[in-house]
């Protein structure tokens, strides 16, 4: 039926081209540098809006309500949804889509399921190269969907250009939403299940604990007050979501005007590159500059005593080219 | 994050209930089996369509789907979901399932182009080795670049 390598296909439009595409830059398949180097360089222009909380907030339920008002408005809109994978067995039960319902009207719609195969910061390492083909598929709205978070899962923020970070009434207290971690995040704060009683509570919670933060300085991921809302849905019964998609545009509005978009996707790109460095140098210097029994001999002395970690480790630094050379 | 130089390519399977039978404790128990035998299981849940079924193995990329029908519209259901995957073109996907399906209904479909139906009191461990050693040996492979 078709013709053609898979990106020609891609470049044509062809959703099958598409989904194979992204199994082969998950599976980091032979080439898929090649590939993400091709796509690097193409026009692109989706925003990617993150929506991460604990497992149970009713995310991918919001997702697809919010992605449904998004399509119904004419965007091209696709979903990247991560679940955990098993740190015993590396299998995975993917059910974010059991809350997708297809949409009919609008733009371009495409859903894809992520095991987060090894990775322990809420998304799989494998999340911001997936997101990478969708944008240069030509969508509009790439939304990223985290497996259900705790406190200090938070590779969403190092992914995305508006983080949503959705609660529940039975969230907790005020003291929970003061700790650190996952409330420094958001952009914006949804309170999902507004329905049950306890919603108006910890919206208070959220505001006041907003009013205490605005005026300090935080650190530049942190993002800044004022202009973090706090709303509250219904994503079932979709209350409010109108509101919550006027936010993202307005949100995403005001960022770009204020250069902090510009600044964040800076501060990501550069972040991946050190990642890639660092993961590079780390295999060579363990490859090039020792064999395995130079490395076990090395633990041995510091086993046996007469050497130590630090020693070890300035030493394997300082036999790859890459030391300064001493005079 | 790290990027590695080798593939992680897992089997990938869509498990869904296709039609209006609610019946899911089987398909969860086969969800539950595939994931502990180290596969990524993408559960779509109750009242799908053949079409839906389809769309979903395609954007989701699976090696196979695994249908379970307990209300005895099989005959209707499987052929839908072969002639669907017919219409989109798609000949890599291993269509199999199970259900309370008589003998020769069940011959039937898998000449028909079902490539296993499984029927009560099928054990768990023949159902990980069908998947494991059939679905996702017929993917085609194409040229990338």
């Amino acid at each position: 039926m078709s013709s053609g390598t898979l990106l020609q296909r891609f470049e044509a439009g062809d959703i099958r081209a598409l989904a194979r595409i992204i199994s082969f830059v998950e599976n980091q398949e032979d080439g898929y540098r090649e590939l993400l180097s091709r796509l690097y360089r193409k026009p692109r222009h989706a925003v990617r809006i993150g929506l991460t909380g604990p497992p149970g907030a009713g995310k991918s339920t919001l997702v697809d309500s919010a992605s449904r008002k998004m399509l119904k408005a004419g965007n091209d809109v696709c979903v990247i949804a991560v679940d955990p994978s098993s740190p015993f067995t590396g299998g995975a039960l993917l059910g974010d889509r059991v809350r997708f319902k297809e949409e009919t009207q609008g733009g371009r719609h495409f859903f894809r399921s992520m095991a987060s195969r090894g990775s322990s910061g809420g998304l799989s390492g494998a999340t911001d190269n997936v997101a990478l083909v969708l944008d240069s598929f030509g969508f509009d709205f790439v939304l990223i969907e985290t497996v259900g978070v705790g406190q200090v899962e938070l590779d969403i923020v190092n992914n995305c250009d508006l983080v949503a970070v959705v609660l529940v009434p039975e969230s907790g207290d005020a003291v929970q939403t003061l700790k650190a971690g996952l409330t420094e995040i958001a952009d914006i704060f949804v309170v999902n299940k507004a329905d049950r009683s306890g919603a108006d509570r910890i919206v208070t919670d959220l505001t006041s604990m907003l009013m205490l933060r605005s005026g300090q300085k935080t650190h530049p991921t942190v993002a800044k007050n004022p202009n973090i809302p706090v709303i509250s849905t219904d994503a079932v019964h979709e209350t409010n979501l109108d509101e919550l998609v006027n936010y993202f545009d307005s949100l995403i509005a005001d960022r770009k005007e204020s250069g902090e978009f510009d600044v964040r996707r800076r501060r990501q790109v550069l972040r991946k590159v050190s990642r890639l460095l660092q993961h590079r140098f780390m295999t060579e210097t363990l490859q090039r500059s020792s064999s395995k029994a130079e490395i076990d001999r090395a633990v041995d002395s510091i086993l046996a005593g007469k050497d130590d970690p630090y020693s070890t480790a300035d030493r394997l630094f300082s036999e790859t080219n890459l030391a300064p050379q001493s005079c | 994050m790290a990027e590695k130089d080798t593939s992680n390519k897992k089997i990938r399977v869509l498990l869904a209930k296709p039609g209006l039978d609610g019946h899911d404790r089987g398909i969860k128990v086969i969800a539950t089996a595939l994931r502990d035998a180290g596969m990524e299981v993408i559960y779509t849940g109750l009242r799908q369509t053949p079409e839906t079924i389809v769309n979903a193995a395609i954007e989701e990329d699976v090696d196979g789907i695994g249908v379970s029908i307990l209300s005895g519209a099989h005959m209707t259901l499987f052929p839908a979901i072969l002639a669907q995957l017919k219409k989109q073109g798609v000949d890599d996907i291993v269509l199999f399932g199970g259900g309370i399906v008589p003998n020769e209904d069940k011959e039937k479909l898998e000449k028909a182009g079902v490539k296993k139906v499984f029927t009560p009191g099928a054990p768990i461990v023949e159902i990980i080795d069908f998947v494991r050693n059939e679905v996702g040996r017929n993917r085609a492979d194409e040229k990338i670049m």
